[in-house]
């Protein structure tokens, strides 16, 4: 973490004062204040702690879970936490999440930073406007709901689609279709690309509204077409921020729990295509599984789970430290 | 009529243009050629044709813009279209998870719905209702807002009135990180704790893994409405001598609370749909648990899921979940609309 420069004191300490004059000159010193300071630093330790906390307990019953399992807990293509011994690994799980969630960014970014920049730049402003709200719409809805639309909507439709990727793209292997139901890894990226699409969208947007305009105005007196300001002003500009907020939906794409669940026909195994149905994700494994676990099987879960949380960490944090590099160089947020 | 314009072009500074409704046209065009494609080859699904029509509109924009404008104004179009198209990309998958979510929920969406519970009717036969769930989730969702708004405006105060240096930085870091939790991880957190005091699963056990959801939006929000304030309204009650603690308390908390309160119905909208952390603390009931504090709830979205996971398709369980769908959003909306009302009409004076 870097430390700018306004660590410095704010109050600057006069030169040692008496204890009355102190009192005086500075009010933190009054009992009430003393409480109310205490009662909101207090707060922000506490959050602190809430999540040194889950680290924690997530930690040790995680290693209570290791040490019982009987195959190796990062490579084994099994779970069988339930079983004795419990053998159990996450191998599946880490494949099935990372897959879904990289179909999601592969729809979604590009979707998203071409709405962004229909909000910001195509668009009519009071149009604009109501289309910012349609996405605030799109966030609010519950994921639940997306899931149950997904299994019963979705999944249906998207047999046509399956049919063409077979027909042209078959041949890879990638998109082969042997056609069952389309509650496949491929669906649920559709469905994540979907859920995180607001958040993309709005944080692209904010990044794209704060371009300098001064310099869009210049190319365009230049005679510059729109998309041509786009792709040398704007698009540049905003960079670093479509990156971290790809980044932001990845972190929600990952741990998506619900709609995985209800979509996905889970399995233990691998497949090369993406149409068929095969894999999980850390999310939907855990709660999916959680009803028949015995305690092992609790902690096994619970172990899968601090995985999802170290790797949602490192995500977020990424993303965030790349917003907040960004806010303090370019001083579009002053 | 591109001939003509080619033969124009030498004479004047501007080249040939589309008329302003050309791309409206292509687009009618397009999506009549994607329907009738569609049908002359079979095709069943409106996903299908919808691809079809957008690629050709597409398409036909560019090389219409290419024999008309030429290549740079054609780069433009393309741009132009595929911006569009996102944006329709957008709003079909709303527009049709609201329809079916309305048009199916309505079904079985009655008073008697909203009275009843599950309590003695099975998972695959009609009738039975949503008023256990409703009850948890209120409760639940009651129970998390009252933990986590009073430590997420204090933590908000901390850092816009007093946070600077180390610690300040620390946990606005932590908070931005804590916003991306996944919802099963703070379930997960909770449930650790449950199996070391060897508790049975209960409502307020959701409620604190809700809470931890809840606190970093709320500190967000209330962070960002702290700052509107205007620091002269601090400055003049400083200089009457009012104290620290007194000035946040009577000005600036009261100048922003139109703000707060937004930030607070949106996150309590938002954790009102989370069903992972009730699916491993709360479990889920189909009898009526007016209790927080002890026994297996209900909640809105579990039920949703149980309603679909549980009943081996049957229809009656497919009508309920969608209708129990319907009343999840119908709050969410609510809230939603009632927190941006309350954001406008209480919008703070920003001295503009």
């Amino acid at each position: 973490m870097d430390i700018s420069t306004q660590d410095a004191p704010v109050p600057p300490p006069a030169p040692a004062p008496s204890l009355e004059q102190k009192r005086a000159s500075r009010g933190a010193t009054r009992p009430g204040d003393r409480v109310f300071l205490g009662l909101s630093r207090g707060s922000g330790i506490l959050l602190l702690v809430i999540m040194a906390a889950i680290a924690g307990f997530l930690t040790y019953r995680a290693a209570l879970a290791i040490s019982e399992d009987e195959a190796n807990f990062l490579t084994s293509f099994e779970w069988d936490a339930n079983g004795t011994p419990p053998k159990f690994g996450i191998a599946v799980l880490a494949y099935g999440t990372v897959i879904s969630s990289v179909i999601a960014m592969v729809i979604a970014v590009p979707i998203s930073v071409g709405i962004a920049l229909f909000i910001t730049h195509y668009a009519p402003r009071r149009l604009g406007g109501v289309i910012s709200y349609v996405i605030d719409l799109l966030a609010a809805v519950p994921s639940i709901v997306y899931g149950l639309w997904g299994a019963l909507v979705l999944v249906p439709h998207l047999n046509g689609l399956y049919g063409w990727l077979d027909d042209y793209l078959g041949w890879t292997g990638v998109f082969e279709w042997q056609g069952g139901a389309a509650r496949s890894l491929f669906t649920v990226g559709i469905l994540l690309a979907i859920m995180i699409l607001p958040i993309v969208t709005n944080v692209s947007r904010e990044v794209f509204r704060q371009s300098p305009q001064m310099i869009e105005e210049a190319a365009l007196a230049l005679g510059a077409t729109r998309w041509e300001v786009i792709r040398m002003s704007v698009l540049p500009f905003g960079r670093s921020g479509v990156i971290s907020a790809s980044m932001l939906g990845l972190g929600r794409a990952l741990g998506e729990t619900m709609a995985v669940a209800t979509v996905l026909s889970p399995s233990f195994l691998i497949n090369a295509s993406l149409l068929d149905p095969g894999g999980g994700t850390f999310a939907q494994n855990i709660a999916s599984k959680f009803g028949e676990a015995t305690p092992v099987g609790r902690d096994a879960l619970i172990a899968s789970g601090l995985v999802l949380f170290v790797i949602t960490l490192l995500v977020n944090g990424a993303a965030r430290a790349i917003i907040a590099r960004r806010k303090e160089y370019s001083g579009a947020n002053a | 009529m591109s001939h003509a314009v080619t033969e124009k072009r030498p004479s004047s500074l501007k080249g040939g243009s589309l008329p302003r409704w050309s791309a409206w046209a292509v687009a009618l065009a397009a999506t009549g050629a994607g329907l009738g494609i569609s049908a002359a080859a079979g095709l069943d699904s409106s996903i299908q044709w919808a691809l079809i029509a957008a690629l050709l509109f597409v398409l036909v924009n560019y090389v219409l813009a290419v024999r008309v404008e030429g290549r740079r104004q054609a780069k433009d179009r393309l741009a132009t279209s595929l911006v569009w198209v996102a944006f329709l990309l957008a709003v079909i998958p709303l527009a049709s998870l609201i329809w079916e979510t309305v048009s199916r929920g309505l079904k079985v969406f009655d008073v008697y719905f909203l009275t009843h519970s599950m309590g003695v009717v099975s998972d695959t036969e009609p009738g039975g209702g949503i008023y256990h769930a409703i009850i948890g989730t209120l409760e639940q969702v009651a129970l998390a807002t009252l933990i986590a708004v009073p430590i997420g405006v204090l933590t908000a105060v901390y850092l816009v009135e007093y946070g600077r240096g180390r610690l300040a930085k620390t946990v606005t870091f932590f908070v931005d990180v804590m916003t991306g939790i996944p919802s099963i991880v703070a379930g997960l957190f909770i449930l650790s704790i449950m199996l070391i005091l060897d508790l049975q699963p209960f409502g307020f056990a959701g409620s604190l893994a809700l809470a931890i959801l809840m606190m970093p939006v709320v500190v967000r929000s209330t962070e960002e409405m702290l700052k509107l304030v205007p620091n002269e309204l601090r400055e003049a009650s400083l200089a009457l001598g009012v104290p620290k603690w007194r000035t946040i308390m009577k000005v600036v908390l009261p100048t922003s609370i139109g703000g707060i309160t937004t930030g607070v119905m949106l996150a309590v909208a938002r954790i009102m749909g989370e069903t992972a952390p009730v699916l491993l603390l709360v479990w889920g009931a189909d009898y009526i648990n007016n209790n927080p504090f002890e026994g297996a709830q209900a909640s809105l979205p579990l039920y949703i899921y149980e309603q679909y996971a549980n009943s081996a398709g049957s229809p009656a369980a497919y009508n309920r979940a969608w209708a129990a769908a319907l009343a999840l959003i119908a709050i969410v909306m609510i809230l939603n609309l009632a927190a941006r009302g309350i954001a406008r009409w209480k919008a703070p004076k920003t001295g503009r």
